[in-house]
């Protein structure tokens, strides 16, 4: 689970409250979706219950009881394993793209169309994205990126694809 | 009068063979003033083709094209290399630098081909260079700089005139990806601050996405997003 494990070496720098934990994640990883307190404490119990992180001090003061959490040992190598395994890479070979261009072409209508107005999605996404990391620090220059590599491989595939209608009408008719 | 939404450069019906390969097929585009416009396709799709016929380098074997009213395909040769001097600027994937020339005086010489002074061209073409960050080049010669650092002259050259478009063929063809996005960022906003559209070839999505519009070229004829219904 990533934001577990997120949350969990954010730690490692030093001990904080939740609070200090959300806005540090949102700092760095949350420009797009900024976590939700809910999930950062029902996170926080699930770590604390395994024996990843540790209650450090109870702040009493105005409002409620403020808890800072620290990593154990545990956790320390729980981060550690998961920095190492590497990602799977994701396959994609359920593809509804895919599905729609054979359904277009069992049913006579055009595909090359389907292609078409697709490319269209896809670079209007990479233009945004464009301007995006262009006016952006380096941070959001690489999350852009990231995004933008993986529409272009889709873009890829629709330009072979389209490449390659008149011999898959042949192969699903 | 053009602004933004004007067409500028139209090309419709465009054919253009080379021997017996077809190369363009009924091809049809338009671009507006101030508009970055991607030409899309892959290798033998006929977009260089389209490119160089909407430039005036090369002649359609029929169709139409005209530039700010006038008729570039019924145009005189010499009126047609006027034309390309003063109002269209070309980056090309590579090796367009003279070699034996600096890169301060590649920049210049479009405006000394159109009769500036030797001293007026190279201030307008350090300006350029500035603007390109390359200026510390200025004394070198295109063999001793970098693929990256020739494509940013090349840009200079190419908009030192204050050309109404800018034809760019693969522009980024030859570099890595890092200096690509730069050139690409560098053209685009050099092209927008002076009002110059820009017909861009490339096969690669990443620099089409500089664009603010793409029109796909397949077996020689062009693919609107708004023909599609």
């Amino acid at each position: 689970m990533t934001i577990s494990h997120t949350l969990l070496a954010l730690l490692e720098s030093g001990p904080r409250h939740g609070y200090d934990l959300k806005r540090a994640y949102d700092e760095q990883f949350g420009q797009d979706r900024p976590l939700a307190y809910g999930q950062v404490y029902s996170t926080l119990s699930r770590l604390l219950r395994n024996g990843m992180v540790k209650v450090a001090g109870v702040e009493s003061g105005e409002g409620p009881e403020r808890k800072r959490y620290t990593i154990t040992d545990a956790g320390v190598t729980d981060v550690e394993t998961w920095l190492r395994t590497p990602e799977n890479p994701q396959p994609y070979l359920q593809n509804t793209l895919y599905t729609k261009v054979v359904l277009a072409l069992l049913s006579g209508r055009s595909a090359a169309d389907v292609l078409n107005v697709q490319r269209g999605e896809h670079l209007d996404a990479m233009r945004a994205l464009t301007k995006r990391k262009n006016g952006g620090d380096l941070a959001d220059q690489l999350i852009c990126d990231h995004a933008l590599f993986h529409l272009e491989a889709d873009l890829r595939w629709l330009e072979l694809t389209a490449a390659r209608l008149g011999e898959l009408e042949k192969a699903v008719r | 009068m053009t602004g933004p939404g004007t067409p500028l450069l139209v090309g419709t019906g465009l054919h253009k063979s080379f021997g017996p390969t077809r190369a363009l097929d009924g091809a049809a585009l338009s671009v507006s003033a101030g508009e970055v416009l991607a030409i899309m396709g892959s290798s033998g799709s006929g977009k260089s083709t389209l490119l160089h016929c909407l430039a005036g380098i090369v002649r359609p074997d029929a169709g139409s094209i005209g530039y700010r009213g006038a008729d570039l395909v019924g145009m005189a040769d010499k009126e047609r290399s006027a034309l390309r001097r003063t109002d269209f600027g070309f980056v090309f994937q590579f090796g367009q630098l003279v070699p034996e020339l600096s890169c301060l005086e590649n920049v210049a010489l479009p405006l000394r081909l159109t009769g500036a002074r030797r001293k007026q061209a190279e201030a307008k073409a350090t300006e350029w260079l500035a603007r390109l960050e390359v200026d510390g080049l200025a004394k070198r010669r295109p063999g001793d700089v970098s693929g990256g650092q020739a494509q940013r002259v090349a840009v200079a050259r190419a908009l030192v005139t204050g050309p109404k478009v800018v034809f760019a063929d693969e522009p980024t063809g030859a570099l890595d990806s890092l200096n690509g996005e730069k050139v690409m960022q560098m053209l685009t906003q050099a092209a927008r601050e002076t009002h110059a559209a820009v017909v861009l070839v490339t096969h690669e999505p990443r620099v089409a996405a500089y664009s603010d519009r793409e029109v796909v070229v397949r077996d020689g004829r062009t693919v609107d997003r708004e023909l599609v219904a």
